[in-house]
């Protein structure tokens, strides 16, 4: 098990009088103490994300009274997001999540400076931000960023606190760091597109990236303080349904390309490495589409045929398109055989990709006038009927 | 050997819960046998020659089977096999 050292945040920063009051149930902590502070102060953490776990991370660094806290996201405020997205208020939607959380930590600690990056991190500008920073935490939401974050961390020396969340369940480590493991030694390749759904179209507990991005915010402040024992080397996996955490040993790949040999010297196209827009099943290609409004005047002319609505029983109970008949696409292929090919028919989900499989799958097994609702029952709430909910 | 294979929750649907009994002299045998116990959950676990997947990650007690043979790392009675799949949702 790694033991901490030496700390990351190497300047120290003096403290006015306010800010020994504001941090005085630190100060009186031996193993933070008044230099401590004054590290936690000169010292600066990027964090990739200001969503569900970037929520807590920045909430809890600023406290914490971490001098310079750099933020890179490019969204704006959901409604949806106000679930698990702690940083930002019910006021802030529509907002850039950039401006909403800075508002936020200035706030929670006027002695904070924010630093703002509005655009994707990219292999154009990952080097450039990353660079200026002692700490890299990664709370984006997608396999590309993560593996670009991992590499440029790499790359430069810096260590990544990563943390990542699905439904109930998280992991969290420490990579990068000199004698350490990187993402690529736990997962040396991404999943293809599709085989792994994202929180928007599988869920997340809401409180979920509160628990996972603390232990990211927590790591990070031992590692600038160097306290403690991190999590280099080890893998945390949070089980939230039955609270149950356990650490699995993470070993360093002397064969790992980024940090075993090297031999990723620059950052590459990471859409192309995860197969994002590349994969020809994912395409709409050949698949009749059907708007929302042509829907509507085909059921006004009450034309003879069958809607079929391919998401799960939970999201039926949420909303529904009148005249629908609600076939999962879990159970789809056991199901095609009560179809009547001689009918035409509509598929719908909630915004047009599992349909689109269910169209693929009804085409393959011989049905001729099968067609796909474009943009799902979201659409449908838009632009025909807005009083069905969406979700 | 008497080993038991843990699933998170999100493929444990495909199987009949959590924690599955198996038995088998190595970590593919284990795998193998699950899988054809299990059809849906097959192609999680492993690719269609039946080698492990990059971004799936087991775990032999508490040690990353890619060092330990992968596949063909050697178990013994009471031993518990984890299986990770890589998530990115934040």
């Amino acid at each position: 098990m790694a033991t901490a050292t030496r700390p990351l945040a190497t300047q120290l920063e003096e403290l006015s009088s306010d800010e020994i009051l504001r941090y005085s149930r630190h100060l009186i902590l031996p193993e933070v103490a008044l230099d401590g502070q004054q590290r936690l102060k000169a010292s600066r953490v990027l964090l990739i994300g200001a969503g569900g776990l970037g929520s807590p991370l920045a909430l809890y660094l600023a406290a914490a009274g971490v001098g310079t806290i750099g933020l890179v996201d490019f969204d704006v405020v959901d409604v949806t997001n106000l679930q698990r997205q702690i940083v930002h208020g019910t006021s802030d939607v529509g907002r850039p999540k950039l401006e909403s959380a800075r508002d936020r930590l200035k706030d929670m600690n006027p002695h904070v400076h924010v630093e703002g990056y509005e655009t994707r991190l990219t292999s154009e500008n990952a080097l450039e931000i990353v660079r200026d920073y002692d700490i890299v935490i990664d709370g984006t939401d997608n396999f590309a960023t993560r593996y670009l974050t991992n590499d440029a961390c790499v790359i430069l020396g810096k260590p990544n606190v990563y943390g990542s969340i699905y439904r109930f369940e998280g992991q969290s480590s420490v990579f990068a760091t000199e004698d350490g493991p990187c993402y690529r030694c736990l997962y040396p390749e991404p999943p293809p597109p599709g085989l792994v759904p994202s929180c928007a179209e599988g869920g997340v507990l809401g409180v979920l990236p509160g628990l996972v991005g603390t232990i990211q915010a927590t790591e990070g402040i031992k590692l600038l303080l160097g306290i403690g024992e991190p999590l280099i080397g080890r893998l945390l996996l949070i089980d939230a349904l039955r609270m149950q955490f356990r650490t699995m040993r993470l070993r360093k790949n002397p064969e790992c390309p980024a940090c075993g040999t090297h031999e990723i010297r620059e950052l590459i196209d990471y859409d192309q490495f995860c197969g994002v827009g590349g994969d020809p099943l994912e395409s709409q290609e050949g698949i009749p589409e059907l708007t929302p409004a042509e829907l509507k005047t085909k059921q006004q002319r009450a034309d003879d045929f069958d809607l079929i609505d391919v998401r799960e029983p939970h999201e039926w109970a949420i909303a529904r398109i009148p005249g629908a008949r609600l076939v999962p696409l879990s159970a789809f292929t056991d199901s095609l055989s009560q179809f009547d090919s001689a009918r035409d028919i509509v598929v719908h989900c909630k915004v047009g990709a599992r349909s689109a499989k269910a169209v693929r799958q009804l085409q393959a097994a011989g049905f001729k006038r099968v067609w796909n609702l474009a943009g799902g029952i979201l659409r449908w709430s838009d632009e025909v009927d807005p009083t069905v909910p969406k979700y | 050997m008497a080993v038991t294979l843990f699933l998170p929750t999100v493929l444990a649907k495909l199987a009949e819960g959590k924690a599955i009994e198996s038995n088998g002299d190595t970590v593919g045998a284990i795998v193998a046998d699950v899988a054809t116990r299990y059809p849906n959950l097959a192609p999680r676990l492993r690719d269609e020659t039946g080698q492990p997947y990059p971004f799936v990650t087991f775990y032999l007690n508490d040690e990353d089977i890619r060092f330990q043979g992968g596949f063909d790392a050697k178990v013994s009675d009471g031993d518990e096999l984890t299986v990770v799949p890589a998530i990115a949702g934040g």
